[in-house]
């Protein structure tokens, strides 16, 4: 087991993301999504933190708004303590050197005119600008070994090579710096079942050797189950659960995550599963008053229309649900 | 007989001077309400087997060998306009990306009626009739004003229903669903899987489901095919195949689903990954990313053994030890 210490690695607070708005005079008004209302999160290290949902649910924006990739609308995040949300691309230079991403579709996220020795060189030459070329060399093809790849692969472009080693190619590049917390969008979706074994393995084995914290976006279930050690169930731009991997699959507590736990299908032959939920998720330009999961949550009341729930400690968990608050459930 | 039946059918694709062979001579047939899923990974051949039934292959693809049979009738041999009568009435297709199925710039119901009015010879408000009742069994809320909805007005969970409607409209034999829930969330594609089972089992209508998701198949079907590089590397009843899997293919596969692994351990994986079609190799074309694999793997290409229920393609069958499956682990 990997020791997982108290002290947060990153602190999200309050997240706001919206997208749109503005227009009016001459062209018409255009709708605003909230994509995300109010995210609290604090990512301890040594951390798997997986977030799960179902699309449009706000998880890659997350990813993407820790990572610097998109500024906040309101909120704060803070890297060892220290906020980096707003921060110039300059001031910015020491935390991209520690935290980096992976993302789902290595066919788009690697240059395909570059060799993959180009790639991997790259972050070295603008980080480390005093290291010369036999240092570079040996970090490169040592980062190559350790996710498996072999270090001949240099001179080679990634329109050769199968979707599961570009996606190891991808994490060689997140690792070329030594980063201390790595953003993963999904980095398995787009692969063959026998191919994300293998690429969840090397991820598994990078954590162990290199003690590094992960926050993991994925929509598969079954992974988190078996990768996460902290897992945040969102839903329309909130978190609806916040626990530890093993008591959210043991009991889970909010409506909503017990519906996705019922709809992983499983192969036991138990036949399909009866998804306690109905409809689809609504759409982030017009949001439901109240708790967002009202709509589709067989436990809904007047309150539940009305009210905005935030996440309570329940236990082991954190839910932000009236239903298990008052003990309807 | 078999409602459908496929004889050691060959796909080739020739390009230019070499000539890519996706199917390696597969056989299978279904039995008239029947549900059968082909599951294999990307590159196995799967969605090409399925596509040759209807003869959708796309250019430069052709049948080069063997033959398709729907109610006796070599279909595979049909002119374009014989297989019109079969397509869309007698087998119907549902493909993975709604979005890409329906006509954006028509109405649901006017592709409804055009669907009907191309296979049967009725009037316009009959086709609304049955269009409308046919909305009404995908579970589709106000049928009726849906009629009149363009495609993007509907999310992808409805389009997907509105596609498996058009399906069903003249009440065909078969149906082929091609990854028909990959592109939707789970929540989703569990109730649009528990609609399709719901339907095929009430009007006795055969499924071919095509998917990479073994859980899926194991949930909704009856028989299943494993292929890998075209080639059937085990078949059988689907109970069986899923706790007692015999191929080392078939048994990779399921042992490298989180869920058949400890939390936090390593993931049993496959090492390598599928050939292209121009480097299949010779012998069992498994061999080189298998455990059991020896010299005798790489000489013939292996035959399916065993019984009627259950049969793979493996020399080393009696070899392998026995499966155990995630109860023994855990």
């Amino acid at each position: 087991m990997i020791l997982v210490s108290k002290t947060p690695l990153v602190e999200i607070e309050n997240i706001e993301m919206r997208f749109g708005g503005g227009g009016g005079f001459l062209s018409s008004a255009q709708p605003v999504v909230k994509a995300l209302n109010g995210v609290s999160i604090n990512i301890n290290k040594g951390d798997a933190f997986c977030l799960v949902g179902e699309s449009g649910c706000g998880k890659s924006t997350l990813a993407r708004t820790v990572i610097g990739l998109n500024p906040p609308s309101a909120g704060q995040i803070k890297y060892n303590g220290q906020r980096i949300d707003g921060l110039k691309t300059k001031e910015r230079q020491p935390f991209t050197k520690k935290m980096q991403m992976i993302f789902q579709n290595p066919y788009a996220s690697l240059n395909p005119r570059m060799t993959v020795y180009q790639t991997l060189e790259e972050p070295l030459r603008i980080h480390h600008p005093n290291m010369n070329r036999t240092e570079i060399r040996a970090k490169v093809e040592d980062v190559m070994l350790s996710v498996g790849n072999d270090p001949t692969w240099g001179e080679r472009y990634p329109h050769e090579f199968s979707g599961g080693q570009r996606q190891r190619i991808s994490i060689a590049r997140a690792l070329m710096l030594d980063p201390e917390f790595i953003v993963a969008d999904e980095p398995i979706s787009a692969l063959d079942v026998s191919i994300q074994a293998q690429v969840l393995n090397v991820m598994m084995d990078a954590q162990k050797d290199r003690d590094l914290t992960y926050l993991f976006i994925t929509h598969d279930l079954s992974v988190v189950e078996h990768f996460g050690s902290r897992v945040a169930v969102m839903y329309l731009g909130t978190v609806c659960e916040l626990a530890d991997t093993n008591d959210l699959f043991a009991t889970p507590r909010h409506p909503y995550t017990q519906a996705l736990l019922s709809a992983i299908p499983k192969i036991d032959g138990s036949g399909v599963g009866h998804v306690k939920m109905t409809g689809e998720v609504p759409t982030a330009m017009d949001l439901p008053s109240g708790c967002v999961f009202h709509p589709r949550c067989p436990y809904a009341n007047d309150r539940c229309r009305k009210e905005v729930p935030v996440l309570q400690d329940n236990g082991d968990t954190k839910t932000a649900c009236f239903a298990v608050e008052e003990g309807r459930m | 007989m078999a409602l459908l039946e496929v004889n050691k059918l060959e796909v080739q694709f020739p390009l230019g001077r070499k000539t890519l062979q996706a199917i390696h001579g597969i056989s299978f047939a279904l039995e008239e309400g029947e549900r059968l899923g082909i599951v294999g990974e990307s590159g196995a051949g799967k969605s090409v087997a399925a596509f040759s039934i209807l003869n959708l292959l796309s250019k430069p693809g052709r049948i080069s060998a063997g033959e398709v049979v729907f109610e006796g009738q070599v279909i595979s041999e049909f002119s374009r306009a014989q297989m019109r009568h079969i397509r869309g009435n007698r087998i119907s297709m549902i493909f993975q990306d709604p979005m890409m199925t329906l006509n954006p710039v028509l109405t649901i119901g006017t592709q409804m009626s055009e669907c009907l009015k191309t296979h049967r010879n009725i009037s316009n408000s009959e086709a609304r009739e049955i269009s409308i009742s046919k909305l009404r069994d995908v579970m589709i809320p106000s049928p009726e004003n849906r009629m009149d909805s363009y495609p993007h007005e509907l999310s992808g969970g409805m389009r997907q229903r509105v596609v498996i409607a058009i399906a069903l409209l003249s009440d065909p034999s078969i149906i082929i669903a091609d990854e028909p829930t990959t592109a939707l969330d789970v929540t989703i594609q569990a109730e649009i899987m528990a609609l399709m089972l719901e339907l095929c089992k009430n009007n006795n209508v055969g499924l071919v489901l095509i998917t990479h998701d073994l859980a899926v198949v194991s949930q909704v079907t009856e028989r299943i095919i494993v292929m890998y590089a075209g080639r059937i590397v085990e078949e059988g009843l689907t109970h069986d195949v899923i706790t007692n899997p015999k191929h080392p293919y078939t048994r990779g596969l399921i042992k490298a689903l989180p869920q058949e692994n400890l939390p936090g351990t390593r993931l049993n994986q496959i090492r390598g990954s599928m050939p292209a079609l121009d480097a299949i190799p010779a012998g069992c074309s498994f061999n080189p990313r298998c455990d059991f694999a020896d010299g005798e793997c790489h000489k013939d290409v292996p035959a399916l053994v065993g019984s009627e229920t259950h049969r793979a393609a493996c020399v080393h069958i009696d070899r392998i030890p026995a499966f155990q499956n995630a109860g023994d682990a855990k």
